[in-house]
């Protein structure tokens, strides 16, 4: 029978079903960063217990490490976010993991490192104390987002007990237009499938837009299943993964490459295989998206106006008039001329090189509007670098955009990176919660990094496509 | 697996928390994480909202000392932070019946032994109005029996098999279950390529 990607790697994954009817699911890379794991290993350490498979796991300092370039050293000028780093330095050497710390030249956001070394790989199962674990499933794997206690769990057991979930197959058909990018691809599955539509379901993205996105495109993609409710996305492998995996340091090499290709290439979803749901997306219609409201579901076309709450559907009527009465924002207002405070770019959706790439083609020659605070996030020293390679950096800070460290910085305002007030700012990052980028009334529109770099130059929400032209 | 680990029920006084979608950042700011422990966080639980509005549900006082909350859909949606059930456990918490959870907090909750339950919207409208009147009743969770029982009525509530046996049991904190598979783990990663060696 036709089997899909996640019955296939399920399957190999499987140590034993639990007396609970649960699958006991052995994880093949555990990813750990200093914000969920210090209370797992005290739970190990009274448990008396040790990390099983140090090999297995790897561990970066990414949420609350600054990023302005005079401040990301040690010991952190922030007391706590020191303290929760030596925890991390402390655990990950005594218990063998290896520590991509800020001097290795590989530290990042975990889920940009994840795929740039090559550790992430088709046909794992990857785990993280982070619902953006979904992000690995760009490359072929199964990738999810577990709490400390199941940080806990993977640290001791290098498993978790789970239960299968269904499988949605997302198609997205046809092709997009210009001046349309992955981000805006993701953010309009959320729009149309829902925030909890994914909810029990992995998502397996799929159709024409997919399978033409490079490799960076598809994490973006990934990255934001968790904001429509799966917390599992993935993509087949395909000679776009074989081709970003060869010659990454984690990556198989030489006749091993070839080896692992041939295995890859088995563990995709078979022709014809079953989903319990398929859903399908004209890219064609797709427009830049921007979001005005709470949730990541919340969400029109750059050309189009805010919808009025009456439009909603009984049961998001609630959350809709509180997002407006949240924003500031009234129905029937259009979203483009929303002027902006702060302009971010960065994070595991959208910290890239090609992300940089795009914002930067969109900065050169221009300049950051007055009284617009614009920052440039790389997800990884090894982005940075790839970014100052090519000048990037020099064509931001000519326009006005401040060149920061890698980390997760403003996406969710664990370091000093932070909204202040009831400003407002364009982020490419995948969360517009109430709070969410450090002040607690602080407001956020979610777009891609051309619509970010856009607003930043324009002061205010502006359609992209007319700067490409 | 203990018998003070068995949630066949939970009972206890309920707290109303109206509306759809309240991620986990809403529970308990990114700010608060700050920490290499759990201790303390009852006391930011929805700590910007409860700053914000005076009459949220968990400042007012004839909702102190309840522990089950009643809420809307797609409750704990967001981020994976185990904070925010450990911080609603911490300002009292035991159970939550709702219209639908986030996954990953669904399942945070679950291995610290706190029941979720889901039932019919029009069901939760019903509770979320009758514990607003009678906030000095008990709500009583049943896991077994998959419903909830409230002033003389009871309704039908979900909770997938798996995790319902974990809680039933006493068996949901899960690291010594899976413990127990012993050297099946390492035989069934040495049988996967990737770390046997392509």
């Amino acid at each position: 029978m036709a089997r899909t990607l996640l019955d296939k790697v399920w399957d190999a994954h499987t140590v034993r079903t639990l007396p609970s009817g649960q699958t006991q699911l052995l994880i093949g890379l555990h990813l750990v960063h200093e914000v969920t794991s210090p209370q797992a290993y005290q739970m190990l350490k009274e448990a008396g217990l040790r990390v099983r498979m140090p090999e297995r796991t790897f561990a970066t300092i990414d949420h609350i490490i600054p990023t302005a370039a005079d401040r990301q050293h040690r010991p952190f000028a922030d007391e706590l976010a020191e303290e929760m780093t030596v925890h991390l330095v402390r655990n990950a050497k005594a218990s063998g993991v290896a520590l991509f710390d800020l001097d290795s030249g590989r530290q990042g956001i975990v889920h940009v490192i994840g795929p740039e070394l090559g550790l992430s790989q088709p046909g794992m199962t990857i785990a993280c104390g982070d619902s953006h674990t979904s992000t690995h499933g760009a490359v072929g794997a199964l990738a999810l987002g577990i709490g400390t206690t199941q940080v806990r769990d993977v640290l001791a057991t290098q498993c978790l007990a789970m239960a299968k979930p269904r499988i949605r197959q997302v198609r997205v058909e046809g092709t997009l237009a210009p001046g349309v990018y992955a981000k805006d691809v993701t953010l309009w599955i959320i729009h149309v499938l829902g925030v909890k539509g994914g909810v029990g379901y992995a998502y397996e993205y799929a159709g024409p837009v997919i399978e033409r996105m490079t490799m960076e495109e598809r994490l973006t993609v990934c990255n934001m299943s968790i904001e429509g409710g799966a917390r599992f996305g993935y993509i087949n492998p395909d000679q776009t993964t074989f081709d970003y995996l060869r010659g990454r340091p984690y990556a198989p090499a030489g006749a091993a490459f070839d080896r692992a290709v041939s295995w890859w290439r088995s563990i995709a979803s078979d022709p014809h295989a079953p989903f319990d749901d398929v859903a399908r997306i004209d890219g064609a219609t797709i427009q830049p998206v921007v979001t005005w409201g709470i949730n990541p579901g919340q969400s029109v076309g750059v050309a189009e106006r805010i919808p009025d709450p009456r439009e909603a559907p009984a049961e998001d009527r609630p959350t809709w008039h509180e997002a407006l009465q949240f924003m500031g924002f009234k129905a029937g207002q259009p979203i483009a001329g929303t002027k902006i405070d702060v302009a971010f770019v960065g994070s595991c959706t959208n910290g890239r090189l090609s992300d940089l790439r795009v914002a930067a083609e969109i900065a050169r020659g221009r300049k950051v509007a007055s009284g617009v605070r614009a920052l440039i996030v790389p997800g990884s020293q090894e982005v940075a670098r790839a970014a100052e390679a090519e000048g990037l950096d020099e064509i931001f800070q000519a326009a006005g955009f401040e060149w920061r460290k890698a980390g997760c910085s403003m996406c969710l305002g664990m370091n000093e990176d932070k909204l202040q007030g009831r400003e407002v700012s364009a982020s490419s990052s995948n969360r517009n919660f109430k709070g969410r980028q450090g002040s607690p009334t602080g407001r956020t529109l979610l777009m891609s990094p051309a619509m970010v770099a856009a607003a930043a130059i324009a002061g205010a929400v502006t359609d992209v496509r007319e700067m490409l032209r | 697996m203990s018998a003070a680990h068995v949630r066949r029920q939970v009972v206890g006084r309920g707290i109303p928390l109206p509306g759809n979608d309240i991620d986990t950042d809403r529970i308990i700011p990114a700010r608060y994480l700050k920490s290499v422990t759990f201790e303390g966080l009852g006391e930011h639980v929805f700590g910007d909202e409860r700053k914000a509005v005076p009459e949220h549900p968990f400042n007012r006082p004839q909702f102190q000392g309840a522990s089950v909350l009643i809420a809307g859909q797609n409750f704990g949606c967001g981020s994976s932070r185990e904070h925010a059930p450990q911080a609603l456990r911490d300002w009292g918490i035991g159970a939550v019946v709702g219209g639908s959870f986030g996954e990953i907090f669904f399942g945070n909750c679950t291995v610290l032994g706190i029941p979720c339950l889901t039932a019919e919207m029009s069901d939760i409208e019903w509770l979320l109005r009758e514990v607003e009147k009678h906030p000095d009743r008990p709500v009583e969770v049943d896991v077994e029996r998959r419903e909830v029982r409230f002033n003389g009525r009871a309704i039908r509530a979900g909770i997938p098999d798996g995790a319902r046996h974990q809680l039933v049991s006493g068996s949901w904190n899960s690291m010594g279950v899976l413990l127990d598979a012993g050297d099946a783990i390492e035989r069934t990663a040495h049988a996967l390529p990737y770390v046997a060696g392509y």
